[in-house]
Order: C-alpha cells, then structure tokens, then sequence
C-alpha cells in the first residue's frame, strides 16, 4: 500500500474526473435526490423551539441570572459583607454598604445593608463562587429562572438592585407556601 | 538562658517571657495572643489563648510543669524545654479556649468592619472548630454610644482589658473602663461620658476583635478592599509620632491606622487628630505601599508584591546535563560563537 491511498480517517476519497454521461449533465436525478433530502427534513423532529414564546425547562444546576434573596419577612438578607466581590474571578461585582435606620428594621435583616449592589453581566462568567462564598444565603444564581438578555448597549448590562433583588410579592408567595406546608 | 521551643534553641536575657522568646524565633510556634500586648504594662494572662506545654522546668529542676502554662507570663528558665504547635494537648488546650472565647461572641463578622484583621477570626480559623456546641442564648447589651470617633460593639468584646489599659497608660485622665462583674462586665464609660483623650483612639488599634471600631469609618469598606500605604505628617501632639498607615480607595483615605507589625501590635501610637481628622491625601506625605503577610486577606487581589526567583535544589548539574556531554555534539563544522559559548556552558540554551 502506498501513502498515496493510505486514509488515516478512513474518509478519504479519491476524486476523479471522468466525463459525465448525457443523463447525468441534466443534473436531474441529483436534484430529484437532493430535493428528496430538504423533503425529508421537512417531517423530522425540530430541534430548535420559538424561544421567546416557548422556554425549555432548566435543569435544576443551571446557573442564570443572579438574584439577591429576602427572608420569610420579606427583609433582604444582603449585608454588604463583600465576601462574593472578593471570590468573583472575573470582578464584576461591586457594592456600597449603608447602615441601616431605626425606621428600616422591616427592610433590611441586619445592622448593614447594600445600597448600592451591582454586576457587569459582561464580566461575569457564571461560575457560581458569589454563591458558594455568600455567608447569608442571599445570593443565587439558581432561582431566578432567568437568562440574561441580549441588549444593543453596554451600559445596559450592569445590573443594578432593581434588576437582582427578588420581587417582595414572590418572597410573601415563598413565605405562604412554607407556612401552608 | 537558653531555652528551647518546639525543638528551636534560643539565647534570651534573664527575665523575657516564654512568649518572646518565641516570637523571637517566630514562625509556627508563636502562640497566639488575644490579650497580651507588648506595649501595654501589665497585659496578659486572662485569655489563655497562648498556653503551652513546658515539658522541662530548668536545667536546676528539671520536672515538667503538670499544667498547661500561659507564655505571655510565664518567665523562662535556663534551659527551660517548652512545646507549642508541636503538642497535642497545646492544641486540644487552644482548641477549648477559643471555643470559650466564641461562647458570647455574636459571630457577625460579615458585619463587623473588624473582619479580615480581626484576631479572634484568625485564632478560631488556625485552632477553633468550625462548629458550634453552644445552644443557650448568646449574652448582648444595649448599644451606647460613647463618642463621635469611637464606635462600641459591646457584644463583641472578649475582655480582654486591652483599652483600659491603654486609657490608663497613654491618656491623661481615663473615663472608660469595666463596668459590672463577672458575665455581666462590660466596657462602657460612666454615665455615657462621651471619649475625648487626645490619645483614645489607640484603643481601636489595640482591641483584637470589632468591639471598638472606627466610627468615621464604619461600613464605609471592607478591609480588603483597601490598599494600605505607609504615611507620615508632621503633628504637633505632643508623644505623637505621626506615622501610620493610611487605608486608600482609589485616591481616597477612608482610614488611618496605627502601623501594625506581623503579630499586630502597633509600632508607634498614634493621636486622635491623625487617626480622626486627617483624611486629604494632601495632609500627608505617602512613603509607599505597606507589606502584608502573604496569606491576609489584605493582600487578596494584589500582584504588586516582589516575587522571589525560585530556586530548585537538586544535585548539580541535572538541569545542565553531565560534564562530559556538555560538548556541542551536532554541527562540529559550524563552531560556536564567543557569546554562545559562554551561554552554553552555563547551560542556559
């Protein structure tokens, strides 16, 4: 065997240049069987879905869009304590810490709270450490059931407390299943 | 006097303590200490964080001591045989105290602006347990506040007497002190009498947890987001020295310290109107970024530190090849140059 005819991948094939025959230069048998292929397609299982309108289910380790939690009183956990800022590979988290006031007891769960809490969504990578480092439970990548979205401007992509904070009426919901079960 | 910890001998004077003996040596056998202090008279021997084992009394009366004894009191004697981190009973010792110490403290460290140079957080994380057996309720006062500069965290403190003595040896006339007894002591002033000693802010500097914080700058940080420099001015306090460490965020002072070394004692004390008042960039003269030690988290996310060439210590010539191949072998038609020859018998091609 020669290295000419060798075929490593097993794909190889020789072309040749042999003169077509007068059927063959209509074509029309290779269109037929090309056609038939894109026909055949056409009855299969689709394999992409109308996205905005259908949303596959998520797998319950998907890790999405971030969400700051509250507890069963609807406080936010957060403290600022600045541990996810310092785990987060790609720093994209920043934060301000404020104290909290006597009249803020039913908002904010502890002494200090974020008043400012922000991720560049085009820095973060997703890897779930925010998570992991969090000491009050208040970070999850994992509950928001949310991708985060395409947009036509960069400045968009820092998510501010209004984006990541879990909605008050979905922690009442929480609360409610809880004391239900 | 010699003495000998975890097998390390040591030439000390007469009348130095097991524990500066051992911070002579330093390293690993260092005890830890929560409430001794090198520049305070009379601290020490109340937290019994820094107990060791003295397997031999002296070269006199060479007996062990039967009990555990506490090194920032405890003199040492010629000859004099001490086990620190080597011993067992050292570190199951460490382990109970500073699960005693953690009994009443709140553990609110994601909290407290003391994080990350807290000493109680690196004793518990270097010999504590990662649990709790603990179930009572935990012991908490009223907050009180005791001052515009000094911020009190009584449920923090672990009585270590640290800050009164600072207020009797560095202040004039002392209004803080401990109030109250057994369980129930705590600092606090006398009828909420308001600190201002020209040299009380010290006692932010001294206390080895959060119970006395910085109120000017409370929740403005972490820690470890600042870069700390070495900074000095010009202060007309008298028995100020000026010199600190200035605590930078971008180009802002969010604090001023005292220069703490590697076993977080302050150098130097510092005066309220450095620590309090002066936070321009343009109040002081910036010498240069401070060291850390490599594993505080200060030094998180900094790459600016030197790093050492590293040196592989295996027998010669096994990066270089043998002697006798260290001729060129190849291309004997083209010799080597001048320079290539030099580099080739360095064995650097």
């Amino acid at each position: 065997m020669s290295i000419e005819t060798i075929s490593l991948s097993g794909r190889k094939k020789e072309v040749s240049n042999k003169k077509m025959t007068f059927l063959e230069s209509l074509y029309l048998v290779a269109i037929v069987k090309g056609l038939f292929i894109t026909i055949k397609h056409l009855f299969t299982r689709k394999v992409t879905i109308k996205y905005p309108e259908q949303v596959r289910p998520m797998s319950p380790v998907y890790r999405g869009q971030h969400m700051l939690m509250r507890d069963d009183e609807g406080r936010e956990r957060c403290t600022a304590c600045g541990l996810c800022a310092l785990s987060c590979p790609a720093e994209a988290i920043t934060m301000k810490a404020e104290e909290r006031k006597p009249d803020e007891k039913h908002l904010y769960r502890e002494e200090k709270y974020a008043s400012i809490y922000e991720i560049n969504m085009l820095r973060c990578i997703f890897c779930g450490l925010c998570e992991e480092a969090c000491p009050k439970q208040a970070i999850y990548l994992t509950t928001s059931k949310k991708i985060v979205k395409a947009d036509y401007d960069r400045g968009e992509f820092i998510y501010g407390k209004d984006k990541l904070v879990m909605p008050l009426e979905q922690a009442l919901n929480n609360t409610k299943l809880k004391t239900a079960n | 006097m010699k003495v000998t910890i975890d097998g390390q001998t040591i030439e000390v004077e007469p009348g130095t303590t097991i524990l500066q003996a051992a911070r002579m040596i330093g390293g690993e056998s260092v005890p830890p200490t929560m409430c001794y202090y090198s520049k305070l008279k009379g601290s020490g021997g109340k937290c019994r964080a820094c107990l060791v084992e003295v397997s031999k009394g002296s070269d006199a009366n060479p007996t062990p001591m039967p009990k555990l004894m506490a090194s920032c009191v405890t003199g040492v004697m010629d000859g004099m045989e001490v086990n620190s981190i080597k011993s067992d009973r050292v570190t199951e010792a460490r382990k109970s105290v500073t699960e005693f110490l953690l009994i009443n403290h709140p553990l609110d460290c994601p909290v407290c602006d003391q994080a990350g140079e807290c000493d109680l957080q690196n004793l518990s994380f270097k010999h504590g347990k990662s649990q709790t057996r603990y179930i009572e309720e935990k012991r908490t006062f009223e907050p009180e506040d005791i001052g515009p500069n000094i911020q009190l965290h009584m449920n923090r403190c672990i009585l270590c007497y640290r800050c009164v003595m600072v207020a009797d040896q560095l202040t004039d006339n002392r209004v803080h002190g401990v109030m109250d007894r057994g369980d129930h002591s705590n600092i606090s002033t006398c009828i909420s009498k308001a600190i201002d000693n020209e040299f009380s802010g010290n006692m932010i500097d001294v206390c080895p947890v959060g119970a006395l914080t910085d109120k000017t700058f409370r929740f403005k940080s972490r820690v470890w987001f600042n870069k700390p420099f070495n900074a000095h001015r010009e202060c007309t306090t008298p028995g100020c020295c000026g010199k600190t460490t200035v605590w930078m965020f971008g180009n802002e002072i969010q604090r001023v310290t005292g220069r703490k070394d590697e076993f977080h004692e302050v150098e130097e004390f510092i005066c309220n109107e450095c620590r309090f008042d002066h936070k321009d960039t343009k109040d002081w003269v910036i010498e240069g970024p401070r060291k850390f030690e490599k594993d505080s988290v200060i030094n998180q996310n900094n790459y600016t530190r030197k790093l050492d060439t590293v040196v592989i210590e295996t027998e010669k010539g096994i990066l270089k090849g043998r002697d006798q191949d260290r001729k060129k072998i190849s291309m004997p038609a083209v010799p080597l140059k001048k320079e290539e020859e030099q580099a080739f018998k360095e064995g650097n091609i």
